[in-house]
């Protein structure tokens, strides 16, 4: 087995590729809907919820939340209707992870919702799909259709007498939508913009009811999980983050694409052995994980474990698993502008840190690359970092900042030598 | 009267926190903020406001929770027990200070040429954290004001995009012409296809002038047309003051809500150079009789039914708009203001020997909307517009303090006749329901030839959405309702659209509290001046020799003299209207 496949482990994954993903029989054929039966005729709603817990299974769209508490909460919140919406709208720059599990494996992920209604006792679920994802959008449309007829949806599901559907929604472009209640007001018909928690979703979702909203790839984890149990999720990946987790491996970076690894995994092995290690003969300088918003490591920090609390250590995030690679060729602050930039774009402009500061972070470090600021200006920019990673309605403003702290800590040398003195003195 | 449903009562949960090392009990979910006045702590906030939903988006009330990374915003944040809040903490400061810096790094804070120049959250907010200097490069925002409309004037240069114009717009008034737009740092407040407030379905009732924390929204100023009228010697300028000014103009020279100051506000008119200064009050007696008259008639002839009010012009503008299938249900009569605009320009030119074209009418009124009304084309008579300018209680105030007159301290006087002889149930217009009252208490000896048994009727008082009262009027029920704020009308529209409204007659104001809590008042106003603003226009009512309309003598004299009867021919010239439909959205051709 080349190093490629070694360091892999396949459970979301697994069908992606092996079966035909616009075939139910093909599903089932290789174990699907399986658990849903379990679920819905073995199991009490309450043992689904106890199953997820026990599992220790952690959202999968960045923030890391145990899904099995989400659940727990959803479950004893009081409220008719409540309702199961999938997160597919995935918008972190360099992640491709939820548009391959649709396209690949779209049962699994209706399986997966299916079981978190009934364990939550929702009736109706929503599937919120990134608006560029056309394929998925179809994909997913045939599936509902195949599951329908064979009665995985709809009314007495599976001869249980629980009933649940799904209904497929669009997004219209909007980064910030993929945060949990912007895809909410989205879905509603309103502008997409975050609301202030709490309430939680799970208190006050959609329409401001109780409702669980989970990523694609934590729902794809569901149906394993209660296939094989708790115990046998655990045995993968660290005590805190069990399980494994799909990389996008971008950048500067031999193997290119989506690898599934268990939790834990070091960076080290994902960039040169799965990775296959840096391309034309350059040196890695550095790893964005957790996407645009994810922190910026070092090679000092290569043997980091990727996990949710090992990256949280270091100021930086697991967020939607893209591992962005670049190499020593390029400046960290033109690296950091251009997602600066795009963080200026996607402000959804409702709360003042993230409003204005998005726009003054590009403006400064513009500043900085154009050698114009001085010391002074990177006293102003940490401020205004630390500010909006704290004080931000969303995750959006709070996590824009981090590419700047990070690279502030470890590559602060890089900034000194572009400022208006430095510049200065070096010419001379 | 509608009966509100409470809950039982409930054993509800207390919390205690700190908060700055104060223990405090208050139920739980209560919000930090609130707690935290408990304790004598007021956190800075913007785009809080005590009547709309709680928002969380200025930020700028972040407070420290312990156990949380995040900054909490005290306004939306709700207490647990066992809580620990800090709210001055270095991070708190460093967080609010920056948030403020944002704010003013962009668009034009220029403090001296701001309408709200010493009224403004913002500018309080930048003393209090000691702001002298702002570390981002300072933009202007390129957007001209708007200055389309008659009554209101939009200056997005000066917006902080708080949005409480959007939740007031929306929430309150359910008129919703103002939303943001676009994204990030591009986001804006405007209007549908960001036309002109002309352009679209705006109502002017200026709600969002009253909510708008910083000078972003404000009263279109027509302060120095009547200073221009004021030293013509040519001109012979006289004034009618609402029922509402008295109670609030006070207020906006300082002295606490609730002050009625009917003499001063006559005296400082009278300083100002006013050749004659009248009360909207005779007109608004006047209103009733027609009205009254007009209500009886519908009733007997079988004609349409529920009758609604036509004071408010702000409620004008909006049923036009919004549901002008319903126009026929509003009764004819104009508003007080213009009753008072057509007479001036007729009954008492003539009587005083004054030619019409000489006279310059002029209005104290709480409300913008008027500033829209006097301008109606129906508004106009053969010498020109029957009020030729409206000025909000605001512009007065800054009109006397232009003066430099001591307000507090001026003495006491009364109007001039004719017009200046009023009751009680004129006074009342100013609140919600007293039309409805002042209306009753003269319908009901009109009807039944008795006398009232008690004047005073309580269900149509007070600050509750809708009101209603059933009167008999020997043997005749009459069935009523009262609604003030456009959301609260609505509700009565809907159910008269479906068919299933049995009132004969509803009051309907445009604006919460009725015209005390108009666009035109001073600023803050808020439900609580509100209510004390409703109290004073009671109390005034109370100490008034005459209370019902009907026993007006001038009122009396104005038929004998010169209009003969009640929806007579001369009425009908004068004093009634009609109305128009108005598109949502006007097209441009």
């Amino acid at each position: 087995m080349n190093s490629y496949l070694r360091s892999q482990k396949r459970v979301v994954l697994r069908n992606c590729g092996q079966i035909d993903p616009n075939s139910i029989e093909e599903y089932i054929s290789s174990g699907g809907y399986r658990a849903l039966k379990r679920a819905l005729l073995e199991m009490e709603p309450a043992a689904v919820v106890q199953t997820v817990k026990d599992s220790g299974l952690r959202g999968r769209g960045g923030a890391g939340f145990p899904t099995g508490l989400k659940w727990e909460f959803a479950a004893k919140a009081e409220g008719d209707p409540k309702f199961v919406i999938c997160n597919a709208d995935e918008g972190e720059p360099g992640t491709f992870k939820d548009r391959l599990i649709l396209e690949g494996d779209p049962h699994c992920v209706i399986e997966g919702m299916v079981i978190a209604a009934y364990a939550v006792g929702a009736s109706k679920g929503y599937l919120y799909i990134r608006g560029e994802y056309g394929q998925s959008y179809e994909t997913i449309t045939n599936a509902l259709k195949q599951a329908r007829s064979a009665g995985f949806l709809g009314n007495d599901i599976a001869g249980s007498g629980f009933g649940f559907d799904i209904v497929v929604r669009s997004g219209a472009g909007a980064y910030v939508c993929g945060e949990e209640t912007a895809l909410m007001e989205s879905i509603e018909g309103k502008r997409g913009e975050s609301r202030v928690k709490p309430p939680y979703p799970t208190d006050k979702g959609l329409w401001g009811y109780p409702t669980v909203i989970n990523n694609v790839e934590t729902l794809a984890n569901i149906p394993p999980i209660i296939e094989n149990g708790a115990d046998w999720f655990r045995q993968i990946g660290t005590p805190t983050s069990p399980g494994t987790k799909v990389f996008t491996l971008t950048g500067d970076v031999m193997n290119r694409g989506l690898v599934e690894v268990p939790m834990g995994t070091t960076l080290r092995t994902l960039v040169f052995d799965v990775g296959g290690g840096i391309p034309r003969g350059r040196k890695f300088k550095m790893a964005q994980t957790g996407g645009s918003s994810g922190g910026c490591l070092p090679a000092s920090l290569l043997d980091i474990p990727l996990d949710f609390d090992s990256l949280r250590e270091v100021d930086s995030s697991l967020g939607s698993g893209a591992l962005l690679i670049v190499d020593d060729s390029h400046c960290i602050v033109d690296v950091v502008k251009s997602f600066m930039h795009f963080f200026e774009h996607e402000s959804c402009g409702k709360c003042t840190p993230c409003r204005e500061g998005t726009y003054r972070l590009a403006r400064l470090v513009e500043k900085i690359e154009d050698e114009e600021a001085t010391l002074a200006d990177l006293d102003v920019l940490s401020r205004l970092c630390r500010v909006m990673e704290r004080s931000c309605l969303c995750g959006l403003g709070q996590a824009a900042p981090k590419p700047v702290l990070t690279t502030l800590k470890y590559f602060k040398e890089e900034y000194l030598v572009h400022l208006r003195d430095q510049a200065a003195s070096k010419g001379a | 009267m509608a009966a509100v449903q409470l809950k039982p009562e409930q054993e509800v949960a207390m919390a205690t926190l700190t908060i700055d090392g104060h223990s405090v009990t208050v139920p739980e979910g209560t919000t930090v903020l609130e707690a935290a006045k408990k304790v004598g702590i007021t956190i800075p906030t913007l785009c809080h406001h005590p009547d709309l939903p709680p928002q969380g988006i200025c930020r700028l009330c972040v407070v420290e929770v312990e156990g949380s990374f995040l900054l909490q915003t005290a306004c939306t944040y709700p207490v647990k027990d066992g809580m620990k809040v800090r709210t001055n903490s270095p991070l708190v400061r460093e967080s609010r200070r920056t948030t403020v810096e944002l704010m003013l790094a962009r668009g034009d804070h220029n403090c001296p040429t701001c309408p709200r120049n010493q009224n403004c959250e913002l500018q309080t907010v930048a003393e209090s954290l000691g702001i002298r200097e702002i570390p981002f490069q300072v933009l202007r925002h390129p957007r001209p004001k708007d200055m389309s409309s008659a009554s209101i004037v939009r200056d997005p240069e000066k917006c902080i995009l708080c949005r409480r114009c959007v939740a007031v717009c929306q929430e309150v008034q359910g008129v919703g012409i103002l939303f943001p737009v676009g994204r990030g740092f591009a986001t804006e407040i405007t209007t549908p296809l960001d036309r002109n407030l002309s352009e679209v379905a705006c109502v002017n009732c200026g709600q969002c002038v009253l909510v708008c924390p910083v000078g972003a929204i404000y009263e279109k100023d027509d302060t120095n047309r009547v200073w221009e009228a004021l030293a013509d010697p040519s001109k012979v300028v006289i004034v009618q003051t609402a029922p509402a000014v008295r109670v609030s103009i006070g207020e906006e020279l300082g002295l606490p809500p609730g002050s009625i100051t009917t003499g001063k506000l006559v005296s400082a008119l009278r300083e100002m150079g006013f050749d004659k200064v009248f009360d909207t009050d005779f007109t608004a007696d006047l209103t009733i009789i027609e009205e009254g008259h007009e209500l009886l008639q519908r009733m007997k002839t079988g004609g349409t039914l529920p009758m609604l009010t036509s004071c408010s012009p702000g409620w004008i503008k909006f049923i036009e708009h919004y549901y002008p299938e319903l126009l026929d249900h509003v009764s004819t009569c104009k508003s007080p203001q213009q009753m008072f605009g057509a007479l001036a320009k007729t009954y008492y030119a003539q009587k005083a020997g004054i030619d019409p074209k000489d006279i310059y009418s002029v209005s104290v009124m709480p409300c913008t909307a008027k500033k829209f009304e006097c301008t109606r084309e129906e508004m106009c008579g053969e010498s020109g517009p029957d009020v030729d300018v409206v000025l909000t209680t605001r512009e007065l105030g800054r009109m006397i303090r232009q003066m430099g007159l001591d307000f507090a301290n001026l003495p006491e006087s009364d109007y001039d006749d004719p017009f200046g002889i009023s009751t009680g149930a004129g006074v009342i217009f100013g609140a919600t329901g007293g039309v409805m009252e002042a209306a009753l208490r003269t319908v009901y000896e009109v009807v039944t030839g008795k006398t009232l048994p008690s004047i005073d009727f309580h269900p149509v008082r007070g600050l509750e959405a809708i009101k209603e009262a059933d009167v008999d009027l020997d043997g005749v029920k009459v069935k009523v309702a009262v609604a003030h704020g456009l959301s609260n009308a609505k509700v009565l529209l809907e159910q008269i659209k479906r068919g299933e409204s049995d009132y004969h007659f509803i009051e309907i104001m445009c604006c919460p509290g009725g015209c005390i809590g108009g666009g035109g008042q001073p600023i803050p106003t808020t439900m609580e001046t509100r209510a004390k603003r409703i109290r004073a226009t009671y109390e005034a009512d109370r100490s008034l020799p005459l209370r019902k309309s009907h026993e007006n003598p001038a009122i009396k004299k104005l038929y004998s003299e010169f209009l003969k009867e009640p929806l007579g021919e001369k009425s009908h010239e004068l004093l009634h209207t009609t109305y128009r439909r108005r598109p949502l959205f006007q097209q441009r051709i």
